[in-house]
Protein backbone atom coordinates (compact mmCIF):
# COMPACT_ATOMS: atom_id res chain seq x y z
CA UNK A 1 0.00 0.00 0.00
CA UNK A 2 1.77 3.26 -0.98
CA UNK A 3 1.73 5.80 1.36
CA UNK A 4 -0.83 8.31 1.60
CA UNK A 5 -1.02 12.43 1.85
CA UNK A 6 -3.64 14.99 1.64
CA UNK A 7 -5.70 15.88 -1.03
CA UNK A 8 -7.45 19.26 -1.91
CA UNK A 9 -9.30 20.68 -4.93
CA UNK A 10 -10.98 23.45 -4.68
CA UNK A 11 -12.58 25.74 -7.07
CA UNK A 12 -13.39 29.57 -6.21
CA UNK A 13 -16.98 28.56 -5.09
CA UNK A 14 -16.29 25.54 -3.30
CA UNK A 15 -13.69 22.21 -1.92
CA UNK A 16 -14.59 19.58 -4.05
CA UNK A 17 -12.39 17.22 -2.81
CA UNK A 18 -10.13 17.10 0.45
CA UNK A 19 -9.23 13.97 1.17
CA UNK A 20 -6.13 11.05 1.69
CA UNK A 21 -4.62 10.06 -1.52
CA UNK A 22 -2.20 7.70 -2.65
CA UNK A 23 -2.07 8.88 -6.14
CA UNK A 24 -2.81 12.10 -8.48
CA UNK A 25 -2.10 12.45 -11.89
CA UNK A 26 -2.18 16.22 -12.53
CA UNK A 27 -2.43 17.81 -15.71
CA UNK A 28 0.38 20.63 -15.70
CA UNK A 29 0.70 23.05 -17.99
CA UNK A 30 3.92 21.32 -18.83
CA UNK A 31 3.30 17.86 -19.70
CA UNK A 32 1.00 15.32 -17.18
CA UNK A 33 2.73 14.50 -13.82
CA UNK A 34 1.50 12.19 -11.34
CA UNK A 35 2.12 13.18 -7.64
CA UNK A 36 2.71 10.62 -4.87
CA UNK A 37 3.57 10.84 -1.06
CA UNK A 38 6.85 12.79 -0.69
CA UNK A 39 7.21 14.32 -4.16
CA UNK A 40 9.57 17.35 -4.39
CA UNK A 41 8.16 20.47 -3.64
CA UNK A 42 6.41 21.88 -6.94
CA UNK A 43 4.20 24.59 -8.00
CA UNK A 44 2.71 23.86 -11.99
CA UNK A 45 0.16 25.47 -13.73
CA UNK A 46 -2.48 23.16 -15.52
CA UNK A 47 -4.10 23.30 -18.76
CA UNK A 48 -7.90 22.02 -19.25
CA UNK A 49 -7.35 18.15 -18.61
CA UNK A 50 -8.32 15.17 -16.46
CA UNK A 51 -7.43 15.17 -12.98
CA UNK A 52 -6.87 11.71 -11.45
CA UNK A 53 -7.15 11.09 -7.98
CA UNK A 54 -6.43 7.54 -6.76
CA UNK A 55 -7.42 6.97 -2.93
CA UNK A 56 -8.26 4.00 -0.61
CA UNK A 57 -11.99 3.76 -1.11
CA UNK A 58 -10.97 4.07 -5.20
CA UNK A 59 -10.34 6.37 -8.56
CA UNK A 60 -11.65 10.36 -8.72
CA UNK A 61 -12.05 11.91 -12.25
CA UNK A 62 -12.37 15.57 -12.34
CA UNK A 63 -12.16 18.00 -15.23
CA UNK A 64 -10.02 20.93 -14.34
CA UNK A 65 -9.71 24.24 -16.40
CA UNK A 66 -7.12 26.49 -15.95
CA UNK A 67 -5.68 27.76 -12.78
CA UNK A 68 -2.44 25.78 -10.17
CA UNK A 69 -1.39 23.00 -8.43
CA UNK A 70 0.77 23.21 -5.56
CA UNK A 71 2.47 19.77 -3.92
CA UNK A 72 4.47 18.80 -0.92
CA UNK A 73 5.87 16.41 0.38
CA UNK A 74 2.63 15.52 2.20
CA UNK A 75 0.11 17.82 0.50
CA UNK A 76 -1.30 18.29 -2.76
CA UNK A 77 -3.61 21.17 -3.32
CA UNK A 78 -5.20 21.51 -6.73
CA UNK A 79 -6.91 25.17 -7.17
CA UNK A 80 -8.54 25.16 -10.51
CA UNK A 81 -10.05 28.05 -11.92
CA UNK A 82 -13.06 25.51 -12.77
CA UNK A 83 -13.34 22.13 -11.79
CA UNK A 84 -16.52 19.83 -12.02
CA UNK A 85 -16.38 15.95 -11.70
CA UNK A 86 -16.55 13.78 -14.33
CA UNK A 87 -19.99 12.75 -13.92
CA UNK A 88 -21.52 15.74 -13.83
CA UNK A 89 -19.75 16.60 -17.80
CA UNK A 90 -22.27 16.09 -20.19
CA UNK A 91 -21.93 16.29 -23.97
CA UNK A 92 -23.73 19.35 -23.98
CA UNK A 93 -21.72 21.56 -21.30
CA UNK A 94 -18.36 19.99 -22.89
CA UNK A 95 -19.71 21.16 -26.52
CA UNK A 96 -20.58 24.41 -24.71
CA UNK A 97 -16.69 24.95 -22.86
CA UNK A 98 -15.13 24.49 -26.25
CA UNK A 99 -17.10 26.74 -27.66
CA UNK A 100 -16.46 29.21 -24.86
CA UNK A 101 -12.04 28.35 -26.13
CA UNK A 102 -12.98 28.49 -29.61
CA UNK A 103 -14.40 32.39 -29.19
CA UNK A 104 -11.48 33.15 -27.07
CA UNK A 105 -9.23 31.76 -29.70
CA UNK A 106 -10.75 33.97 -32.11
CA UNK A 107 -11.01 37.36 -30.71
CA UNK A 108 -7.12 36.88 -29.64
CA UNK A 109 -6.74 36.32 -33.41
CA UNK A 110 -8.78 39.59 -34.06
CA UNK A 111 -7.06 41.58 -31.01
CA UNK A 112 -3.53 40.67 -31.52
CA UNK A 113 -2.95 40.43 -35.32
CA UNK A 114 1.00 40.72 -35.08
CA UNK A 115 1.84 38.65 -31.57
CA UNK A 116 1.73 35.19 -31.68
CA UNK A 117 2.09 34.87 -28.33
CA UNK A 118 -1.80 35.43 -26.98
CA UNK A 119 -2.93 33.82 -30.02
CA UNK A 120 -0.91 30.70 -29.75
CA UNK A 121 -1.94 30.48 -26.33
CA UNK A 122 -5.44 30.68 -26.73
CA UNK A 123 -4.94 27.94 -30.35
CA UNK A 124 -3.55 25.75 -27.60
CA UNK A 125 -5.75 25.87 -24.69
CA UNK A 126 -8.33 25.00 -27.39
CA UNK A 127 -6.25 21.73 -28.73
CA UNK A 128 -6.55 21.21 -25.00
CA UNK A 129 -9.65 21.45 -24.71
CA UNK A 130 -10.51 19.38 -28.02
CA UNK A 131 -8.12 16.76 -26.82
CA UNK A 132 -9.55 16.44 -23.41
CA UNK A 133 -12.90 15.63 -25.23
CA UNK A 134 -11.50 12.68 -26.71
CA UNK A 135 -9.82 11.29 -23.82
CA UNK A 136 -13.25 11.29 -21.49
CA UNK A 137 -15.36 9.82 -25.02
CA UNK A 138 -17.53 12.89 -25.65
CA UNK B 1 -56.98 65.54 16.80
CA UNK B 2 -57.76 62.75 14.42
CA UNK B 3 -61.10 60.71 14.30
CA UNK B 4 -61.13 57.41 15.44
CA UNK B 5 -61.94 56.06 11.72
CA UNK B 6 -58.46 57.51 10.84
CA UNK B 7 -56.61 56.41 13.75
CA UNK B 8 -57.89 53.04 12.32
CA UNK B 9 -56.47 53.05 9.46
CA UNK B 10 -53.50 54.18 10.41
CA UNK B 11 -52.85 50.79 12.80
CA UNK B 12 -54.20 48.84 10.09
CA UNK B 13 -51.77 50.44 7.55
CA UNK B 14 -49.05 49.81 9.70
CA UNK B 15 -49.89 46.64 10.88
CA UNK B 16 -48.97 45.37 7.07
CA UNK B 17 -45.79 47.67 7.04
CA UNK B 18 -44.66 45.48 9.70
CA UNK B 19 -45.79 42.24 7.82
CA UNK B 20 -43.67 43.60 4.87
CA UNK B 21 -40.68 44.34 6.94
CA UNK B 22 -41.21 41.18 8.81
CA UNK B 23 -40.96 39.10 5.67
CA UNK B 24 -38.25 40.83 4.17
CA UNK B 25 -36.19 40.43 7.57
CA UNK B 26 -36.49 36.66 7.20
CA UNK B 27 -36.06 36.33 3.38
CA UNK B 28 -32.60 38.47 4.27
CA UNK B 29 -31.64 35.98 7.39
CA UNK B 30 -32.15 32.91 4.62
CA UNK B 31 -30.15 34.91 2.34
CA UNK B 32 -27.82 35.72 4.39
CA UNK B 33 -26.70 32.30 5.40
CA UNK B 34 -25.89 31.17 2.00
CA UNK B 35 -24.23 33.84 0.98
CA UNK B 36 -22.31 33.24 4.06
CA UNK B 37 -22.09 29.70 3.16
CA UNK B 38 -20.24 31.25 -0.10
CA UNK B 39 -17.99 33.52 1.40
CA UNK B 40 -16.50 30.27 3.72
CA UNK B 41 -16.63 27.92 0.54
CA UNK B 42 -14.68 30.59 -1.99
CA UNK B 43 -12.02 31.69 1.28
CA UNK B 44 -10.05 28.20 0.70
CA UNK B 45 -9.48 29.04 -2.45
CA UNK B 46 -8.68 32.88 -2.36
CA UNK B 47 -6.01 32.59 0.98
CA UNK B 48 -3.71 30.06 -1.08
CA UNK B 49 -4.24 31.95 -4.31
CA UNK B 50 -2.79 34.70 -2.41
CA UNK B 51 -0.27 33.21 -0.69
CA UNK B 52 1.13 31.48 -3.56
CA UNK B 53 1.19 34.40 -5.90
CA UNK B 54 2.75 36.38 -2.62
CA UNK B 55 5.52 34.11 -2.43
CA UNK B 56 5.94 34.49 -6.30
CA UNK B 57 6.02 37.92 -6.21
CA UNK B 58 8.27 37.98 -2.97
CA UNK B 59 10.82 35.94 -5.62
CA UNK B 60 10.63 37.36 -9.10
CA UNK B 61 9.42 40.90 -7.94
CA UNK B 62 11.92 43.98 -8.31
CA UNK B 63 13.51 41.99 -11.25
CA UNK B 64 12.63 44.26 -14.71
CA UNK B 65 10.82 41.37 -16.24
CA UNK B 66 8.28 41.19 -13.65
CA UNK B 67 4.69 41.67 -14.78
CA UNK B 68 2.68 45.01 -15.43
CA UNK B 69 0.02 44.00 -13.08
CA UNK B 70 2.82 43.65 -10.48
CA UNK B 71 4.75 46.32 -11.13
CA UNK B 72 2.48 48.67 -12.29
CA UNK B 73 3.03 51.69 -14.72
CA UNK B 74 5.44 53.04 -12.78
CA UNK B 75 3.26 55.97 -12.47
CA UNK B 76 0.18 56.76 -9.89
CA UNK B 77 -0.95 59.34 -11.77
CA UNK B 78 -4.99 57.86 -12.79
CA UNK B 79 -6.75 56.49 -10.50
CA UNK B 80 -9.62 53.68 -11.13
CA UNK B 81 -11.99 53.03 -8.35
CA UNK B 82 -14.38 50.37 -8.51
CA UNK B 83 -17.53 51.10 -6.54
CA UNK B 84 -19.36 48.10 -5.72
CA UNK B 85 -22.86 48.09 -4.36
CA UNK B 86 -26.07 46.46 -3.97
CA UNK B 87 -28.93 46.42 -7.00
CA UNK B 88 -31.19 46.86 -4.13
CA UNK B 89 -31.96 48.90 -1.80
CA UNK B 90 -33.75 48.72 1.98
CA UNK B 91 -30.67 47.65 3.38
CA UNK B 92 -29.34 50.50 6.27
CA UNK B 93 -26.38 52.43 5.39
CA UNK B 94 -25.17 49.52 3.48
CA UNK B 95 -24.58 51.60 0.31
CA UNK B 96 -24.04 54.88 1.29
CA UNK B 97 -21.40 54.20 3.58
CA UNK B 98 -19.42 52.24 0.42
CA UNK B 99 -20.66 55.54 -1.68
CA UNK B 100 -19.23 57.90 1.50
CA UNK B 101 -15.61 56.00 1.75
CA UNK B 102 -15.58 56.30 -2.16
CA UNK B 103 -16.43 59.74 -2.31
CA UNK B 104 -13.95 60.85 0.28
CA UNK B 105 -11.17 58.91 -1.62
CA UNK B 106 -12.39 60.68 -4.63
CA UNK B 107 -12.34 64.24 -2.91
CA UNK B 108 -8.94 63.06 -1.43
CA UNK B 109 -7.53 62.33 -5.08
CA UNK B 110 -8.44 65.24 -6.61
CA UNK B 111 -6.96 67.32 -4.19
CA UNK B 112 -3.60 65.96 -4.92
CA UNK B 113 -4.07 66.31 -8.53
CA UNK B 114 -4.63 63.00 -9.68
CA UNK B 115 -7.32 62.33 -12.37
CA UNK B 116 -9.95 59.44 -11.25
CA UNK B 117 -12.29 57.19 -13.05
CA UNK B 118 -15.07 55.46 -11.29
CA UNK B 119 -16.41 51.77 -12.44
CA UNK B 120 -19.67 51.13 -10.73
CA UNK B 121 -21.01 47.71 -9.78
CA UNK B 122 -24.35 48.00 -8.31
CA UNK B 123 -26.92 50.33 -9.41
CA UNK B 124 -27.08 51.94 -5.88
CA UNK B 125 -23.63 52.92 -6.17
CA UNK B 126 -24.00 54.45 -9.33
CA UNK B 127 -27.18 56.46 -8.22
CA UNK B 128 -25.70 57.89 -5.31
CA UNK B 129 -22.65 58.54 -7.12
CA UNK B 130 -23.62 60.61 -9.82
CA UNK B 131 -25.79 63.21 -8.36
CA UNK B 132 -21.64 64.36 -7.44
CA UNK B 133 -19.25 63.04 -9.77
CA UNK B 134 -21.18 61.92 -13.26
CA UNK B 135 -18.63 63.03 -15.07
CA UNK B 136 -16.22 60.63 -13.38
CA UNK B 137 -18.26 57.38 -14.16
CA UNK B 138 -16.34 55.50 -16.87
CA UNK B 139 -18.64 52.28 -16.89
CA UNK B 140 -21.03 50.43 -15.07
CA UNK B 141 -21.85 46.56 -14.53
CA UNK B 142 -25.34 45.75 -14.01
CA UNK B 143 -26.01 42.74 -12.09
CA UNK B 144 -29.16 42.90 -11.31
CA UNK B 145 -30.15 40.01 -13.28
CA UNK B 146 -27.98 37.79 -11.35
CA UNK B 147 -29.50 35.84 -8.99
CA UNK B 148 -26.09 34.82 -7.33
CA UNK B 149 -23.13 36.00 -7.42
CA UNK B 150 -20.73 33.41 -9.83
CA UNK B 151 -17.30 32.86 -10.82
CA UNK B 152 -17.80 34.29 -13.85
CA UNK B 153 -19.25 37.74 -13.07
CA UNK B 154 -16.25 38.08 -11.24
CA UNK B 155 -14.04 37.51 -14.09
CA UNK B 156 -16.48 39.67 -16.35
CA UNK B 157 -15.61 42.48 -13.98
CA UNK B 158 -11.75 41.60 -13.90
CA UNK B 159 -11.95 41.21 -17.67
CA UNK B 160 -13.39 45.05 -18.24
CA UNK B 161 -10.91 46.40 -15.39
CA UNK B 162 -7.99 44.49 -17.55
CA UNK B 163 -8.55 45.37 -20.74
CA UNK B 164 -8.93 48.77 -19.35
CA UNK B 165 -5.17 48.72 -17.28
CA UNK B 166 -4.02 47.08 -20.84
CA UNK B 167 -5.41 50.25 -22.88
CA UNK B 168 -3.60 52.45 -20.66
CA UNK B 169 -6.92 53.86 -18.97
CA UNK B 170 -5.41 54.14 -15.38
CA UNK B 171 -2.51 53.46 -13.29
CA UNK B 172 -3.67 52.12 -10.05
CA UNK B 173 -7.06 50.19 -9.30
CA UNK B 174 -8.91 50.17 -6.12
CA UNK B 175 -12.22 48.08 -5.12
CA UNK B 176 -14.27 49.51 -3.00
CA UNK B 177 -16.81 47.10 -1.12
CA UNK B 178 -17.95 45.86 2.71
CA UNK B 179 -16.02 43.61 4.60
CA UNK B 180 -18.63 41.55 6.53
CA UNK B 181 -17.84 41.44 10.18
CA UNK B 182 -20.90 40.30 11.50
CA UNK B 183 -24.63 41.13 10.79
CA UNK B 184 -24.70 44.17 12.73
CA UNK B 185 -21.33 45.78 11.74
CA UNK B 186 -19.81 45.38 8.13
CA UNK B 187 -16.95 47.53 7.10
CA UNK B 188 -16.72 49.64 4.14
CA UNK B 189 -13.17 48.59 2.62
CA UNK B 190 -10.90 50.31 0.15
CA UNK B 191 -8.70 47.71 -1.02
CA UNK B 192 -5.78 47.95 -3.97
CA UNK B 193 -6.01 45.43 -6.44
CA UNK B 194 -3.66 46.88 -9.27
CA UNK B 195 -0.82 46.94 -8.93
CA UNK B 196 -1.24 44.06 -6.77
CA UNK B 197 -0.26 44.29 -3.42
CA UNK B 198 -0.04 41.14 -0.94
CA UNK B 199 0.67 42.02 3.18
CA UNK B 200 1.55 39.19 5.22
CA UNK B 201 0.99 36.52 2.27
CA UNK B 202 4.52 36.29 1.17
CA UNK B 203 6.39 35.35 4.43
CA UNK B 204 4.26 32.53 4.89
CA UNK B 205 5.67 30.85 1.66
CA UNK B 206 8.55 32.17 1.44
CA UNK B 207 9.50 30.14 4.76
CA UNK B 208 8.75 27.05 3.63
CA UNK B 209 10.68 24.56 1.58
CA UNK B 210 11.87 26.20 -2.01
CA UNK B 211 9.60 25.25 -4.45
CA UNK B 212 9.55 23.80 -8.18
CA UNK B 213 8.07 26.18 -10.83
CA UNK B 214 7.17 24.42 -13.48
CA UNK B 215 6.99 26.48 -15.74
CA UNK B 216 9.52 29.60 -14.58
CA UNK B 217 8.20 31.54 -11.85
CA UNK B 218 8.02 34.43 -13.88
CA UNK B 219 5.31 32.44 -16.45
CA UNK B 220 3.62 31.35 -13.51
CA UNK B 221 3.14 34.49 -12.35
CA UNK B 222 2.22 36.17 -15.31
CA UNK B 223 -0.14 33.36 -15.70
CA UNK B 224 -1.41 33.34 -12.04
CA UNK B 225 -2.08 37.32 -11.79
CA UNK B 226 -5.06 37.88 -13.67
CA UNK B 227 -5.97 35.36 -11.76
CA UNK B 228 -5.11 36.89 -8.74
CA UNK B 229 -7.26 39.50 -9.36
CA UNK B 230 -10.51 38.29 -10.50
CA UNK B 231 -10.13 36.39 -7.58
CA UNK B 232 -9.77 39.25 -5.30
CA UNK B 233 -13.16 40.49 -7.58
CA UNK B 234 -14.57 37.39 -6.85
CA UNK B 235 -13.84 37.54 -2.91
CA UNK B 236 -15.10 41.18 -2.71
CA UNK B 237 -18.45 40.16 -4.48
CA UNK B 238 -19.42 37.36 -2.11
CA UNK B 239 -18.12 39.73 0.95
CA UNK B 240 -20.50 42.61 -0.03
CA UNK B 241 -23.23 39.30 -0.65
CA UNK B 242 -22.91 38.60 2.80
CA UNK B 243 -22.79 42.18 4.21
CA UNK B 244 -25.94 43.20 1.91
CA UNK B 245 -28.29 40.97 3.59
CA UNK B 246 -26.56 41.44 6.88
CA UNK B 247 -27.43 44.95 6.67
CA UNK B 248 -30.89 44.03 5.21
CA UNK B 249 -31.74 41.75 7.84
CA UNK B 250 -30.63 44.14 10.81
CA UNK B 251 -32.37 47.38 8.99
CA UNK B 252 -35.71 44.88 8.65
CA UNK B 253 -35.55 43.99 12.62
CA UNK B 254 -35.21 47.76 13.68
CA UNK B 255 -37.97 48.69 10.97
CA UNK B 256 -40.29 45.70 12.48
CA UNK B 257 -39.31 46.89 16.14
CA UNK B 258 -40.21 50.36 15.15
CA UNK B 259 -43.36 49.38 13.67
CA UNK B 260 -44.45 47.57 16.95
CA UNK B 261 -44.10 50.65 19.10
CA UNK B 262 -45.75 52.72 16.50
CA UNK B 263 -48.73 49.95 16.64
CA UNK B 264 -48.83 50.17 20.30
CA UNK B 265 -48.68 53.77 20.40
CA UNK B 266 -51.22 54.49 18.55
CA UNK B 267 -53.38 51.54 19.82
CA UNK B 268 -53.19 53.60 23.04
CA UNK B 269 -53.81 56.96 21.20
CA UNK B 270 -57.20 55.26 19.55
CA UNK B 271 -58.32 53.56 23.26
CA UNK B 272 -58.05 57.07 24.55
CA UNK B 273 -59.67 58.57 22.15
CA UNK B 274 -62.86 55.78 22.12
CA UNK B 275 -62.99 56.64 25.68
CA UNK B 276 -63.04 60.16 25.43
CA UNK B 277 -66.22 59.66 22.88
CA UNK B 278 -67.54 57.72 25.29
CA UNK B 279 -67.44 59.99 28.14
CA UNK B 280 -68.85 63.04 26.09
CA UNK B 281 -71.61 60.95 24.91
CA UNK B 282 -72.14 60.49 28.40
CA UNK B 283 -71.98 63.63 29.66
CA UNK B 284 -74.63 64.84 27.16
CA UNK B 285 -76.36 62.00 27.54
CA UNK B 286 -76.91 63.25 30.85
CA UNK B 287 -76.80 67.38 30.79
CA UNK B 288 -79.36 66.49 28.66
CA UNK B 289 -81.04 64.34 30.95
CA UNK B 290 -80.93 67.26 33.54
CA UNK B 291 -82.00 69.91 31.28
CA UNK B 292 -85.75 68.45 30.92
Amino acid sequence: MAEAFKFDLVSPERRLASLDATEAQIPGAGGDMTAMANHAPTITTLRPGLLQVIHAGGKDDYIVLGGFAEISADKVTVLAERALPRAEVTKELYAEMVEEYRKAHETAKETFKNEPGPVDDAAKLLSDMVALGDHINL
Amino acid sequence: MPSLKDLKTRIESVKSTRKITKAMQMVAAAKLRRAQEAAEAGRPYAEKMAAVIGGLAASVGGSDSSPRLLAGTGQDQTHLLVVMTAERGLCGGFNSSIARLAKARIAELTAQGKTVKVLTVGKKGREQLRRDYANLLVGHIDLSEVKRVGYENAAAIAKDVMARFDTGEFDVATIFYNRFQSVISQIPTAQQIIPAVFEDAAEDVGAETPYDYEPSEEAILSDLLPIGVTTQIFTALLENGASEQGARMSAMDNATRNAGDMIDKLTIEFNRSRQAVITNELIEIISGAEAL
